[in-house]
């Protein structure tokens, strides 16, 4: 599959993704999320950065 | 009929991934939600059906997730794990009084509310080194080991001068003699499914995963097995990752935690961690 990365427009690559699966800008670094646009298309958008309550 | 069940997320680990997976094997129907998209009426307490029989809560923001299971559990929506729990193990000091009430041997621990008073545990009680923890979050994030005044005071300061009211709440461990490693078990109810040493990276003393600590298979004895069972039924059973060192004086268990990570686990065990998950979580439809 082929995105843009919304951070730097750069181009990203994957094999099959599922949503809420992160990935990360092979050009810029950017953590990106996968989601689904309102027709149900994959999307990527920026990943939420990690706050001080994140773990187990 | 047959039971559902959803899995809540705001981030879909590798962790996540394998519960959908070994859900989809075992042709259990299994609705991933983003708890990020979700907006709920606290007031309206019928149940909501796309949650399922029973809503796995596998948020890695730990407050996100607590208040979704108060409301989800208020709804009638059981969840795995249930909000005693996961109010329990998400608080270190809660934890540790429930652990030492227990009987279960676990590290000696002061809290003081003053940065003042934190520095007297340190220079008449506790002495060097010592850790203080926070009381919320994870991943060993601002832990910190204090060798000695000069570092506390530094330390205590800074603490200090952060917003939340919360790294007020000083929490002062003694520092356990431990080899470079600990042993974390993951629980599924009343059944260990695997066990490792975590053994910490090269550049630093904390073993966890997350800080690139590595993962090796642990045989554990039928004595510390037992411990472990008893420390996952005081805090309330679920689904849970049990932490234990090793020390000159036998075992001591530092930690229970309440979203367990089990990526190290199953990248070294033969166990099918997601697989239990999944039949864990049917079993608790059924009743």
């Amino acid at each position: 599959m082929k995105f843009k990365c919304p951070e730097c427009d750069g181009e990203i690559e994957t094999k099959e993704v599922i949503e809420g699966e992160i990935l990360s800008c092979p050009d810029c670094g950017a953590e990106l999320e996968v989601s689904k646009d309102k027709k149900g298309n994959f999307e990527l958008k920026v990943a939420e950065s990690e706050g001080e309550d994140w773990g187990e | 009929m047959a039971q559902t069940l959803s899995l809540l997320y705001d981030r879909v680990r590798v962790e996540e991934k394998e519960i959908i997976n070994a859900a989809q094997k075992k042709g259990v129907e299994l609705r991933p939600i983003d708890a990020k998209e979700l907006h709920l009426e606290i007031t309206d307490l019928n149940k909501d059906e796309i949650f399922g029989d029973v809503a796995l809560e596998r948020c890695v923001s730990h407050f996100r997730g607590l208040y979704l299971t108060a409301i989800l559990e208020n709804k009638g929506v059981a969840v795995i794990n249930p909000f005693s729990v996961a109010a329990l193990c998400g608080d270190k000091l809660l934890c540790s009084m429930k652990l030492a009430k227990a009987g279960i041997p676990t590290p000696k621990t002061i809290v003081a509310f003053t940065k003042e008073e934190a520095m007297k545990v340190l220079e008449e009680e506790m002495g060097y080194p010592a850790v203080i923890k926070p009381v919320f979050g994870s991943w060993g994030r601002l832990i910190a080991p204090l060798k000695d005044r000069e570092t506390a005071q530094a330390l205590l300061e800074d603490r200090e001068e952060m917003g939340n009211p919360l790294y007020q709440i000083y929490y002062i461990q003694e520092m356990v003699e431990r080899p470079p490693r600990d042993i974390r078990t993951v629980v599924v109810g009343d059944q260990i499914a695997a066990s490792i040493y975590r053994y910490s990276a090269p550049d630093d003393w904390r073993t966890n995963i997350a800080r690139g600590g590595k993962a090796e298979v642990c045989n554990l004895t039928e004595d510390l097995r037992e411990l472990i069972l008893k420390a996952a039924e005081v805090v309330g059973t679920g689904l849970l990752g049990v932490d234990a060192m090793e020390t000159k004086e036998g075992i001591v268990i530092h930690e229970v935690n309440s979203t367990v990570e089990f990526k190290g686990a199953m990248s070294v065990s033969e166990v099918d961690i997601p697989g239990m998950i999944i039949d864990y979580a049917l079993e608790k439809a059924r009743r």
